[in-house]
């Protein structure tokens, strides 16, 4: 098993500066997702990695040795394209085994390993055609097959899934998180499916503009993120954020002021000194509906119907628009009027440069 | 009229409107190979006679006259010649501009078109004087030179576009998984654009074959293509249609024979780029 260790990466493309400085450790076996906004450096990230771009500045380590300046076809890394990327004018059976033949493997072993290749990933029956004749799920398998087949220190994924169909996606996603756990290999895997991220990472890896916005497990992530943009880019639907007009810390507690009401926090969930302005953040699933007392009144405007839930969507006093998590029999009409009731044990504030200045309760992360 | 009498008008419109042209086109070609079995009297005669005796004997003047085989021997050793090499060049050059562009490529294919801009007879002396200081008039190595030059940027051109719609994740496939430089192009390139080189190389043993400007001042008798045997009968002793009419239709019967065979991977290659 392998693993990488990324130093103060830059790369820059003509004029823009795709990586800003990425540090990063991708310990020995483990599964690591890059997500982020589309444009973020994700793939040029792993490329680099890949050796696919040449760096400009920084280091990258396999194993502790510096393959920075090392050639593609030496770093012994497998990738999996978006594309699929098959050899067209192969059969199935010489995808698989391109690799193998070009390292000069002897014939026997070559095809020993494209067999049970083929046979654990379902390939068998397809071994004798071009790729231009299989469907899309099956050429993702050949794809897959094609970098399991070399045994490979790494495996680099760049959004694998993207050009599947919903169904076949979520199969695949669990072939794969299968097929990690079989295999124990190193896996950096690109997406900006945020289910992928979450269900398949170890830990996940948030890039923005270039620079890593948060690491953590996507628990880690979903519950205590360190700024705004992670708060709002984990999470479907996204984190409500209400401007806290005014708020005072009164021995154990602090006071937030907001619409027409105020909630009440733990002092001691503060980091950090009092900042100057404040945004709470609530998941639409820490808010619920009550029949009065409630933090916050708002008037209903659309409820979504997903069959397990329902999410509504509420204006408030401000006429700011929150969501809400319903139960799926929830019998909430367009129009209705709610009281909504905030469960404080879950609140993040964030101050007025974005940054997080609340940490999560202690009884919350013990459950 | 229905929708579908419409199509069909449309369909046998267009279908004449092709004939026509075709035969427009074909027309010139067709006529000499009647003359070459005219007799020279009945080549001039106005109106030109459609039903004629055929005869070989223009044939055989021109094979007594000028050496047939030696011509054509020459027409075939350059253009399949100089085709090879070119290739050999720009098979590297225009799979580097296509898969390692820099900011200057694009510069690059324009200048290198631009060498062809320049009408050649501008350059005939120094060429000519260059050719006779290396003993390289009237040579066949000579000719390969020159056919290689002249045609290089048009080769390179149609294989930078061939290159350039091959997907580049296929070759990063091919690199990820071990291939050399050298690799990816005889393992990954080669075999996706086998269609495009071959179109390309007939493209350029055609333009060699008719090539008439350098082989007319280039060379004499030993080195003469194809195109030279045929000037050598508009002149000097005046005008024989029917004898230059024998002597063109054998020097154009090998390329059309062998475009007919190929024709499949030339009309894929006329139209590189417009249909994928
Ligand atoms: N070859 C290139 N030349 C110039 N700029 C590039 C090049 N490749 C990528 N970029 C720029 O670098 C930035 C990062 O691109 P990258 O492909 O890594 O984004 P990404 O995070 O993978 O996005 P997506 O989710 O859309 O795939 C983008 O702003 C892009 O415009
Ligand atoms: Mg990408």
């Amino acid at each position: 098993m392998s693993y990488l260790v990324i130093t103060e990466l830059q790369k820059h493309y003509d004029s823009y500066h795709a990586l800003r400085g990425i540090n990063l450790n991708i310990t020995e076996g483990e599964f690591i997702v890059f997500v982020g906004p589309s444009g973020c450096g994700k793939s040029t990230l792993l490329r680099t990695i890949a050796g696919l771009e040449s760096s400009s500045g920084g280091t990258i380590e396999l194993d502790g040795k510096d393959i920075t300046e090392v050639a593609s076809s030496k770093r012994d890394l497998a990738m999996v394209f978006q594309s699929y990327a098959l050899y067209p004018h192969m059969t199935v059976a010489d995808n698989l085994s391109f690799a193998l033949r070009l390292a000069k493997v002897p014939d026997a072993e070559i095809q020993e390993k494209v067999r049970s290749v083929s046979a654990s990933l379902q390939l068998d029956p397809l071994l004798d055609r071009k790729p231009k004749e299989l469907s899309g799920g099956q050429r993702q398998r050949v794809a897959i097959g094609r970098a399991i087949v070399r045994q490979p220190k790494v495996f680099l994924f760049d959004e694998p899934l993207s050009n599947l169909d919903a169904a076949l996606r979520v199969q695949m996603r669990l072939e794969l998180a299968r097929l990690h756990k079989k295999l124990g290999t190193t896996m950096v895997y690109v997406t900006h499916d945020q289910i992928e991220a979450m269900t398949l990472a170890d830990r996940v890896v948030i890039l923005n503009a270039g620079q890593i916005e948060q690491v953590g497990t996507p628990l880690e992530l979903y519950r205590q993120p360190n700024s705004r943009f992670v708060a709002e880019f984990i999470g479907t639907p996204k984190m409500n954020l209400i401007p806290v007009d005014t708020f005072a810390v009164k021995g154990d507690q602090l006071t937030l002021n907001l619409l027409d009401s105020s909630v009440l926090f733990p002092a001691n969930r503060l980091s950090g000194p009092l900042p100057k302005a404040m945004i709470m953040g609530i998941r639409p699933e820490h808010l619920s509906l009550v029949d009065d007392n409630g933090d916050f009144t708002g008037c209903v405007e659309l409820v979504e119907h997903l069959g397990s839930e329902a999410y509504a969507h509420i204006q408030l006093t401000n006429s700011q628009t929150i969501i809400l998590k319903a139960s799926a029999r929830s019998t909430l009409k367009d129009g209705d009027l709610v009281h909504i009731k905030v469960d404080s044990s879950e609140v993040i504030l964030f101050n007025e440069s974005d940054r997080v200045v609340s940490v999560i309760a202690e009884e919350a992360s013990n459950d | 009229m229905t929708l579908n009498q419409q199509r069909k008008l449309k369909t046998l419109i267009t279908g004449l409107f092709a004939w026509f042209i075709a035969l427009l086109l074909f027309f010139p070609i067709f006529w000499m190979f009647l003359t070459s079995f005219k007799t020279e009297l009945q080549a001039i005669s106005v109106p030109p006679s459609l039903f004629f005796e055929p005869t070989l004997d223009n044939f055989k003047v021109v094979q007594e006259r000028s050496d047939y085989l030696l011509h054509a021997m020459n027409s075939v050793v350059t253009s399949f010649g100089s085709t090879i090499i070119a290739l050999i060049i720009a098979v590297p050059a225009a799979y580097s501009m296509a898969f390692f562009p820099s900011k200057r490529t694009k510069d690059i294919l324009l200048w290198m078109l631009s060498t062809k801009m320049l009408p050649a007879v501008g350059v005939l002396v120094p060429i000519y004087i260059l050719f006779r200081n290396n003993g390289l008039l009237d040579s066949r190595l000579g000719l390969i030179i020159i056919f290689t030059l002249m045609n290089l940027p048009i080769i390179i051109w149609m294989l930078f576009s061939y290159f350039k719609d091959l997907p580049k994740e296929i070759l990063e496939a091919a690199r990820m998984d071990g291939a050399s430089p050298w690799g990816e192009v005889v393992k990954v390139v080669l075999p996706l654009s086998v269609g495009g080189i071959a179109s390309t190389a007939l493209l350029s043993i055609i333009l060699c074959w008719n090539e008439a400007f350098w082989s007319l001042n280039l060379t004499a008798s030993n080195a003469a293509p194809l195109t030279a045997m045929i000037a050598s009968y508009s002149s000097p002793e005046g005008l024989f249609w029917a004898k230059l009419s024998a002597a063109s239709t054998l020097a154009c019967a090998p390329i059309v024979i062998f475009g007919w065979f190929c024709q499949k991977q030339l009309v894929q290659g006329l139209t590189f780029g417009a249909v994928k």
